[in-house]
């Protein structure tokens, strides 16, 4: 039986099934997915008792997201199963254009050095949420305070004053819950969302395409192909790329009013396939299936004591891998929020900055998958003109290349004004300043995010602070030993302390040692900070 | 303040305006399409400059009809 087909967490009946009155939770996370269970990861991670509720039992069936981030992948090492996932995905760096029946060009995106993660790397997402529920089982083996109900599907979402009543449906029948807080992660067609008559604004696209997944029997290069306008698929578009284990992911863009049986049906795959991989190339149909996207979200991600995070939040189009990476960014976002609020560390408005930072995060994702879909299905007879000019020039003109959009790589969002930021210090890097993740780099002989934890620390590069900041770890390393350190945490100055959060992005910094103004970075960082005076 | 230049700038300006003309020259309609497209893309890439892109695009779209 294939790990997809395999109950992972059947339904088993809870105690709290029993009770008399509903169970009252500090954290309910409803669905399994990779957000859900990143955030129930990180829950259990900081000893916060959590109830992740997915109304399946297993990991997810298909063709889904396939391609996950270098962010992604260091928010995964903070998790404790970095090593694993970016060990059991496939990186790839070459990949090829064609437009109609020529290959117009390659490229090479050469990674930046001195970071432990790759750029991407491929892997199913079932894969993913396989090593996830491992991580999850692992830490409920260490006896922290995490439980997985299977086969309990949520249908009625009632907030009330200071908690929110779930209805749970389960095989045995439904029972109620009470949760301080729900992280809604129930995907593109979340119940939560509908229980709480929230609208998903954005735009429909009306395009269909198929995925198939094949697994090829002979050597194939590692490399992404994409086609504008193929011989296989007249005016549409193609993508082949390489997943963990022989298999190859193949998106064809269908257009909009097709008969969905018909497509999917082998004796109408086969032969496109192979038009599209050649008559010599052997392989095997995985599965098929066909779907439709939106680009849209709701308005708020923080709805009282509902969180919404991933595709219950925002939804994208697959072009850039913008799905899963940024429901892991969002959980990354989130989860220590929560976790200050629950321990009465922070005031609940710190929640809010939850939402203040991850919508535009969402708006940002959303306009760079829409740009995409717009040049891979051009929308007007001029935008087609436009894009085919694009292609034709990119086959002998280099500056047309960059404007070959199949998808923009995702990278984290800046957040650019954060209540919780303080205003930046003069003369340091740009890529470090305040609203950036901390970027990675060789520290002797390991790596800088491994050294950083997931509390509030102050990095201190080149000066010498006390260890006993209040509230604060500091994490102290010379300046002038690591060259790439120093590139991206000094630029010329001789030293530098930078305030990181519990989800390592960057609050503050400094070129000096003052007490006073650290501790007045930190409280606003953590939203304890009432007033200004 | 605006940057795009619409002072005379084309030395030999009939002769540049021919040069137009025969590039199109006995072409359908949509190979005429595709080639300005393709012109429209390559001078812009020369220019650079996004906010002379900018207002160029606009004082396109406000002129004429």
């Amino acid at each position: 039986m294939r790990i997809f087909e395999t109950p992972l967490y059947p339904y088993e009946r809870s105690p709290d099934q029993d009770a008399a009155a509903p169970a009252r939770h500090p954290v309910v996370v409803v669905g399994a997915g990779p957000a859900g269970l990143a955030a129930a990861v990180d829950l259990a991670r900081r000893d916060i008792p959590v109830v992740l509720l997915d109304e399946n039992d297993r990991v997810s069936y298909g063709s889904r997201a396939i391609c996950f981030a270098k962010r992604a992948l260091e928010i995964l090492d903070r998790l404790g199963c970095g090593d694993e996932i970016t060990g059991d995905g496939v990186t790839w760096s070459r990949g090829r254009v064609f437009f109609r029946d020529r290959r117009i060009y390659e490229f090479d995106l050469l990674a930046e050095e001195g970071h432990r993660r790759p750029a991407f790397i491929n892997l199913q997402q079932y894969r993913l949420e396989e090593l996830l529920v491992r991580r999850l089982r692992d830490l409920q083996s260490e006896g922290r305070p995490v439980e997985l109900r299977g086969g309990s599907r949520v249908t009625k979402v009632e907030p009330a004053a200071d908690s929110v009543l779930l209805t749970v449906e389960t095989p045995e029948g439904p029972y109620r819950l009470e949760a301080e807080w729900v992280v809604a992660c129930d995907g593109a067609g979340s119940t939560v969302r509908r229980e709480l008559g929230l609208e998903f604004v954005g735009q429909v696209f009306e395009d269909n395409f198929l995925i198939a997944d094949v697994t090829m029997k002979a050597d194939f290069p590692t490399e992404r192909w994409f086609w504008f306008d193929p011989p296989f698929n007249r005016g549409q578009s193609a993508l082949l790329h390489k997943q963990p284990e022989g298999l190859w992911r193949i998106d064809l863009q269908l257009g909009p009013d097709v008969d969905r049986e018909e497509e999917q049906r082998p004796e109408n795959v086969v032969p496109r396939l192979r038009q599209m991989l050649g008559d010599d190339v052997e392989f095997e149909l995985e599965w098929i299936s066909v779907y439709t996207f939106q680009c849209a979200r709701i308005d708020r991600f923080r709805h009282g004591r509902v969180l919404f995070a991933g595709d219950a939040a925002h939804q994208v189009s697959p072009f850039g891998a913008r799905g899963a990476n940024s429901g892991i960014q969002d959980v990354d976002n989130l989860v220590w929020k929560l976790e200050r609020v629950l321990r009465g560390r922070s005031p609940d408005s710190l929640l809010d900055s939850y939402d203040a930072e991850r919508v535009p995060a969402a708006d940002e994702n959303i306009l760079n998958s829409t740009r995409s879909t717009d040049f891979i299905s051009p929308k007007s007879e001029t935008s087609r003109l436009f894009r085919d000019a694009v292609l034709n020039l990119a086959e002998t003109q280099p500056m047309a290349r960059p404007l070959v959009n199949s998808g923009r790589l995702s990278l984290p969002h800046v957040v650019l004004d954060s209540p919780l930021q303080s205003p930046d210090a003069d003369g340091l890097p740009g890529r470090t300043r305040p609203g950036s993740p901390a970027v990675d780099a060789p520290v002797d002989d390991g790596w800088l995010l491994a050294r950083l934890g997931d509390r509030f620390q102050l990095l201190a590069v080149g000066i010498d602070v006390p260890d006993d900041e209040p509230g604060l770890e500091v994490v102290g390393l010379p300046a002038r030993r690591h060259p790439l350190l120093d590139e991206r945490y000094l630029g010329g100055a001789p030293g530098a302390l930078y305030l990181l959060r519990p989800d390592q992005h960057v609050a503050a910094r400094f070129t000096d040692y003052d007490p006073e103004r650290i501790a007045a970075a930190l409280r606003r960082a953590s939203a304890q900070e009432t007033d200004d005076s | 303040m605006t940057r795009l230049r619409t002072e005379p700038n084309i030395p030999d300006g009939d002769g540049f305006y021919e040069e137009l003309l025969e590039l199109h020259q006995g072409r359908s309609k949509e190979e005429s399409d595709s080639i300005n497209a393709r012109l429209i893309l390559l001078l812009a890439n020369h220019i650079g400059d996004r906010e002379v892109l900018r207002e160029a695009m606009k004082a396109a779209a406000d002129t004429g009809l």
